[in-house]
């Protein structure tokens, strides 16, 4: 029984399911991404064990946004490199339309990064002491930063996909796209790590923020369509 | 579906390395198109070009579907491939793939309509199994199954018969021979030229 099935958020469900269950049965990104977090947590820990594990909240914070940028950097290229270098990406040119794969490969790098973070950040809370102040503004900080690094990311791996020199091309392409992101995640983490500080004190980074992911998602979608079929 | 493919003066070179010049032809639906040539003539280049994947570096490529021009990207969800370069997930199984194209085309299969489906491309009872295990015969046959799938009115070809047995050689004569639309070959098999109804020599 055949029937036509609408909707792009339905097509993009389906390719991020895909990718989820590519994933779990070959770990292509997930052991990249973990393993770069899990070590450089622990080399942090040990570089600063002889001050007693305890440092400054300005460095945690931004030792932690660190580990997030390059963990994500060794991972969230893989969607879709893997699908050129595999030559899946003919198939999946041919039957997707690019706002379904953008939207389904955006939710899988969102899932990847998040999975990420739930073993870093408890990790980097254990080993560096790190003393939480404001949970909600922590969190809202982490989930902004990481949604807007997903947005740019997915966009610039796709961009590179079809590139000789990948890595070096994704490092570069991505630093300074993200480098608003990274700033204003480092201080308004280190915010969130200080006694005291309210939402309201960090309202201007939550916004750049939120502005960014924004423009950044939207413009995902409107330049993917020829990034993927040009 | 009526649909005519006309490629016009088509032209396609890599810096320093022109492929071919000057290729016009135009076949239109029921008809067979055959374009042979030695290795490296620009066969699996043409294919691309049809698709969209690739730019010409001069000439165009016109679809026109009941009396309508339609582009590049508006001519995919109307094609079928099958070719060394469309490669199918080894991650996932058989069922896996077909449910999974067919989903983001949007279209969707019931499980039993897309077992039989492989059933009936000679992959029997194997649809659960990951495409990865397959040998390379089983995964030409199964990229039959999802060129077919969304019933196209234009048929690509690219070597229709490598890694096939003598079975499936004449499942794919079958299906060539049976396809209500456009199909169009690139081979340098002799055999498969008697398909064409126009033949394209490159090279």
């Amino acid at each position: 029984m055949e029937t036509k099935s609408s909707g792009s958020v339905k097509r993009a469900i389906s390719v991020f399911y895909k990718d989820v269950k590519s994933e779990l049965r070959t770990r292509y990104a997930i052991n990249a991404i973990l393993l770069f977090a899990v070590v450089t947590v622990f080399a942090v820990s040990f570089a600063t064990a002889k001050s007693g594990g305890k440092i400054e909240t300005v460095l945690q914070a931004s030792l932690l946004w660190i580990v997030i940028y390059f963990s994500s950097l060794s991972g969230l290229a893989q969607s879709f490199v893997k699908e050129e270098e595999s030559k899946t990406a003919v198939a999946l040119r041919l039957y997707a339309p690019a706002g379904s794969v953008f939207g389904g490969k955006l939710l899988f790098n969102l899932a990847l990064l998040i999975a990420m973070n739930v073993i870093t950040i408890p990790l980097f809370a254990i080993f560096l002491n790190l003393d939480i102040a404001n949970y909600p503004l922590f969190f809202s900080v982490i989930l902004l930063g990481s949604l807007g690094m997903v947005g740019t990311t997915t966009l610039v791996a796709a961009i590179i996909s079809k590139a000789s020199v990948k890595g070096a091309l994704f490092a570069v392409l991505s630093f300074p796209l993200l480098l608003p992101v990274l700033m204003m995640s480092i201080s308004a983490t280190k915010k969130a790590l200080t006694e005291g500080i309210t939402f309201e004190m960090a309202r201007m980074e939550l916004q750049v923020l939120g502005s960014y992911l924004v423009v950044m998602t939207v413009l995902g979608f409107l330049l993917f369509d020829a990034v993927w079929n040009d | 579906m009526d649909l005519k493919l006309t490629l016009d003066g088509l032209a396609k070179s890599y810096p320093g390395r022109p492929v071919f010049s000057d290729l016009s032809a135009g076949v239109a639906g029921g008809r067979k198109l055959v374009v042979t040539g030695p290795n490296g003539s620009g066969k699996s280049t043409l294919i691309k070009i049809i698709c969209g994947f690739i730019r010409p570096t001069r000439g165009t490529v016109l679809f026109d579907m009941d009396k309508t021009r339609l582009s590049r990207l508006d001519i995919r969800p109307h094609i079928g491939l099958v070719s060394p370069d469309l490669i199918l997930y080894d991650e996932l199984t058989a069922l896996e793939n077909l449910s999974f194209f067919a989903g983001v085309a949007g279209l969707q299969f019931a499980r039993d309509t897309l077992t039989e489906k492989i059933d009936g491309i000679g992959l029997k009872g194997r649809g659960d199994d990951l495409v990865g295990s397959y040998s390379s015969g089983m995964k030409q046959r199964l990229k039959y199954c999802l060129a077919l799938l969304r019933e196209p009115c234009l048929l690509l070809l690219d070597e229709p018969t490598s890694n096939l047995d003598d079975a499936g050689k004449e499942l794919v004569d079958a299906i060539i021979k049976s396809h209500p639309g456009i199909v169009v070959i690139a081979t340098n098999e002799s055999t498969e030229l008697e398909y064409g109804d126009e033949i394209v020599r490159l090279g």
